[in-house]
């Protein structure tokens, strides 16, 4: 209080205002608060998830005796054991697991081509920017064929109690179990999927951008890491969506 | 890092420069597709008071048909056309009034027109910005509820009729289109129209919420905010993560309705038939719908307590009482929000243990809000109060919140909500309390910014019979119905004549029917008197109220850009009224200390 300068500047601390106390730009900000908000729309899907698979009761048999009934919910590993190209052969989330590391792999060179934005390489930020977008494509071929297989059924199909068998799922009938595990299956998934097709599309927006120079000559590639956020985001819920249908 | 966060800043200032000297957007881009706030403010402002005559008419009619349960209505023919079946109101049409009324209320005219309005034009004004952090994305948000207002009110006039399920759209009956005809298209259109609703929702709350945390003005700290602000932040929150779950439940509703899906259904019957559907829980939606239902309510209710503590504040020409009590009620409020939901579900069969934890947590709700309600009128206390019609708006504000809200305790205790589950008590309890009071803060809201919105005032004498008429009816009509509703008359029934316990309160029904119409009556006073004061009302000072907040420091008519020239700078918090020793009764936020020795207080900056 002893100087009319204490009494004419105004306080400059972290929350006194004109600057950007996360040290991010709106633009990051806003990306932050719409991942926040799309978990709630992902967390609300997969409480549904659980509270449905609560409501049914689990098969208590020992799993090497597993037979698909709309009685309990499937035992996953029984569901998802097919590989392209090994027709009949039990290889149990091989195919998913191998889509998971695409997709986790497609994070990392997200990360390298955030990377590289800081160091202002336009070359290698097409370069990085190119493989996320492969491998967020073959995610997609991936999550395509096992909805084509999971669609069309195996060979056994399910017996029904009139001696008929239905093959495959779709969003009305099921031949690995209750009606809900594929409505949730294809709901969920396609949601997720959805997610994955929209960075897809984002990224070659952002990729033909950064081929045209348009983030060099703006003097940053602050683009880059939003939709990057994103990226990585899709990346985090995969992770659950993977754990709650194939894991538990 | 920093280097790049310092250039994106440059950017910013340069586009807003570039704005300033450039005047020649043409009509589209100044009226239409604006991307200035106060612009995009309006235009949801006129949006919400559309809706809300919409919202209001509705009642009204459905209001004839409980006051009148014998009477015939051919004379609504003309409007009804065939809703008017031999001269009685058509009993599903009834069941799509009270749907439709509730979702325009709560939807389309206390979250859109609400926040829309003040979150648009007061954020950016009152924390000292040009416009929002994106003003783009701003004006998406209104087309896309101006597209979502659009399916909304087409759903009134096709021919199944709008939804019909209650605005809380329960399956089985709104999943299951064969169920009632307010389950077919009406139905679908108003999924749609939410969806695209919540898109808006979103796109307006990540612009609020990232303005008010990067675009403060300097010395703008958060405890130098206004309520407002603090209020709008809030709101913005918990739209953020609550709408989502909305979304997530609407959009497995759609796929249960048209894909044949079974998340909410299981075990149905309809006509002798059994239905494939099998394995979901319509209960399920219930807590999906609610987990956003409760932060709804505070959705609608959290702006007006900031424009009311504002109103109250300046008009009292008292600093608000409890400054970061009212701050901390609201934190605690919103946080609060989002683990009370069930106790709208007590009578789902939830287990009674669990009820009784939500009960807690429902009755905590009542210490902020009773701290809220307390510091409203110690502030009004010995205050030198002017009686602006804001100001009475705001005092009818406290009454409502204060009637509604004590029958809020009664019905969140779960043993009580057995009796009064969906009876007239829960109509009368959340319509005084988030309903009525809501709108009242509203029209606080416009009484007090319109000479910021448009340069001129609305005429005093109007907005006193509008005041006045609005608040007796809104008491008239919302007291009698808590005796209706301890007497056991459930919601949503066309008529009661079929019983004959209920016979002595025709005449309740009917007294409630004429307040509902005073009420709505006294509305066009208000919409005569908003329109003609934009045209022709008294031109206003660039600060009439003698306010100490930001935007009375903008021209009478801000452009775009708020502030012709440099941004105010921001030193003391916006509540310095009758400060002793003080030239005038009031100092604005952007009035440095050394101007004011006379009134510094020798501890004034330690206390920041």
């Amino acid at each position: 209080m002893s100087t009319s300068t204490t009494l004419e500047a105004p306080k400059t601390g972290t929350w006194d205002g004109g600057n950007e106390p996360l040290k991010a730009s709106y633009g990051k900000l806003m990306m932050w608060f719409f991942l926040l908000s799309d978990a709630f729309t992902f967390g609300a899907l997969l409480i549904v998830y659980g509270l449905s698979r609560h409501s049914h009761l689990p098969y208590t048999g020992s799993p090497d005796d597993f037979t698909f009934s709309t009685e309990w919910w499937p035992i996953p590993e029984k569901v998802f054991n097919a590989f392209p190209g090994f027709h009949g052969v039990d290889l149990p989330l091989a195919f998913v697991a191998l889509m998971t590391m695409i997709l986790i792999l497609s994070s990392v060179t997200m990360v390298l081509a955030v990377e590289a934005g800081h160091r202002m390489d336009k070359n290698d930020v097409q370069k990085w920017l190119m493989w996320t977008i492969l491998f967020g494509s073959i995610f997609l071929g991936c999550q395509a064929w096992e909805w084509a297989h999971f669609i069309s059924g195996t060979d056994e199909g399910m017996l029904l109690a009139d001696g008929t068998r239905i093959f495959g799922a779709n969003l009305t009938m099921n031949q690995y179990g209750p009606p809900l595990f594929a409505d949730l299956f294809f709901f969920i998934t396609g949601f997720h999927g959805t997610h994955v097709f929209s960075g897809v599309v984002l990224l070659i927006m952002v990729f033909i951008n950064t081929v045209n120079g348009v983030y060099h000559k703006r003097g940053h590639y602050e683009m880059v890491e939003k939709v990057g956020l994103y990226w990585h985001f899709v990346d985090l819920v995969w992770v659950f969506v993977f754990t709650f249908f194939y894991l538990i | 890092m920093s280097s790049t966060d310092i250039s994106l800043n440059k950017d910013v200032h340069h586009a807003h420069d570039e704005h300033d000297h450039h005047h020649d957007q043409n009509f589209f881009e100044k009226y239409i597709f604006s991307q200035d706030h106060k612009v995009i403010a309006k235009q949801f402002l006129f949006a919400g008071i559309f809706w809300g005559f919409v919202g209001g008419f509705l009642s009204i009619i459905f209001r004839l048909q409980l006051g009148w349960p014998e009477a015939t209505f051919t004379f609504l023919e003309p409007i009804l056309g065939n809703w008017i079946v031999n001269g009685k109101l058509d009993p599903e049409f009834y069941l799509a009034l009270v749907t439709m009324h509730g979702t325009i209320m709560v939807f389309f005219v206390l979250t859109a027109g609400l926040s829309g309005t003040f979150s648009n034009f007061l954020i950016p004004l009152q924390i000292g910005a040009r416009d929002m952090a994106s003003g783009f994305m701003n004006m998406l948000s209104f087309w896309i509820f101006f597209l979502a207002s659009v399916i909304m009110f087409t759903s009134l006039f096709i021919e199944t009729g709008p939804a019909g399920g209650g605005w809380t759209v329960y399956p089985p009956l709104s999943a299951l289109p064969q169920a009632i005809s307010g389950s077919a298209m009406g139905m679908t259109l108003w999924l749609v129209s939410m969806a695209l609703f919540i898109v808006s929702q979103l796109l307006g709350g990540v612009n609020y919420i990232t303005t008010v945390i990067n675009l403060r003005t300097k010395g703008m700290s958060m405890t130098k905010l206004p309520l407002t602000i603090w209020s709008f932040f809030l709101t913005a929150i918990l739209g953020l993560l609550s709408f989502p779950v909305l979304f997530s439940a609407a959009l497995l509703l759609i796929f249960d309705r048209s894909f044949g899906t079974s998340f909410y259904l299981s075990d149905i019957y309809i006509a002798g038939e059994a239905l494939a559907h099998t394995g979901g829980s319509a209960i399920l939606f219930q807590h999906l719908f609610w987990f956003l239902g409760h932060p709804e309510v505070y959705i609608v209710i959290l702006p007006t307590f900031g424009i009311v503590s504002e109103v109250i504040a300046t008009n009292s020409r008292k600093p608000i009482f409890g400054y970061r009590a009212m701050i901390g009620s609201m934190l605690g409020i919103s946080l609060l929000s989002f683990v009370v939901w069930a106790h709208h579900m007590f009578v789902t069969g939830m287990n009674p243990f669990l009820g009784s934890v939500f009960m807690f947590l429902t009755l905590i709700i009542a210490v902020p809000s009773a701290v809220k309600v307390f510091n409203w009128i110690a502030t009004l206390w010995r205050g030198n109060i002017r009686f602006t019609t804001a100001m009475m708006f705001a005092i009818a504000f406290v009454s409502l919140f204060i009637s509604g809200g004590l029958t809020g305790i009664i019905l969140g205790n779960s043993a009580l909500d057995i009796q009064l589950h969906d009876t007239y008590f829960v109509i009368a309890h959340f319509h005084l309390v988030m309903g009525a009071a809501a709108f009242f803060g509203m029209f606080c809201g416009i009484y007090h910014w319109f000479p910021k919105m448009f340069g001129r005032m609305m005429d005093e004498k109007l907005g006193f019979i509008h005041f006045w008429l609005t608040f007796l009816s809104a008491y008239l009509v919302f007291m009698p119905m808590h005796y209706i509703g301890i007497a056991g008359f459930p919601r949503r029934y066309y008529s009661w004549t079929g019983f004959d316990a209920f016979n002595t309160f025709t005449d309740l029904n009917s007294f409630i029917s004429i307040a509902a119409i005073l009420g709505f009556t006294a509305q066009l006073i208000f919409l005569f008197n908003f329109i003609y004061s934009i045209f022709k009302g008294r031109r206003a000072t660039a600060n009439p109220w003698h306010s100490n907040t930001l935007e009375w420091t903008t021209p009478v008519n801000p452009g775009h850009g708020n502030w012709p020239g440099e941004i105010p700078t921001v030193y003391r918090w916006p509540y310095d009224y009758s400060k002793p020793g003080a030239a005038e009764d009031y100092i604005p936020q952007n009035v440095p200390f050394s101007q004011t020795q006379s009134s510094n207080l020798p501890y004034e900056r330690d206390l920041e």
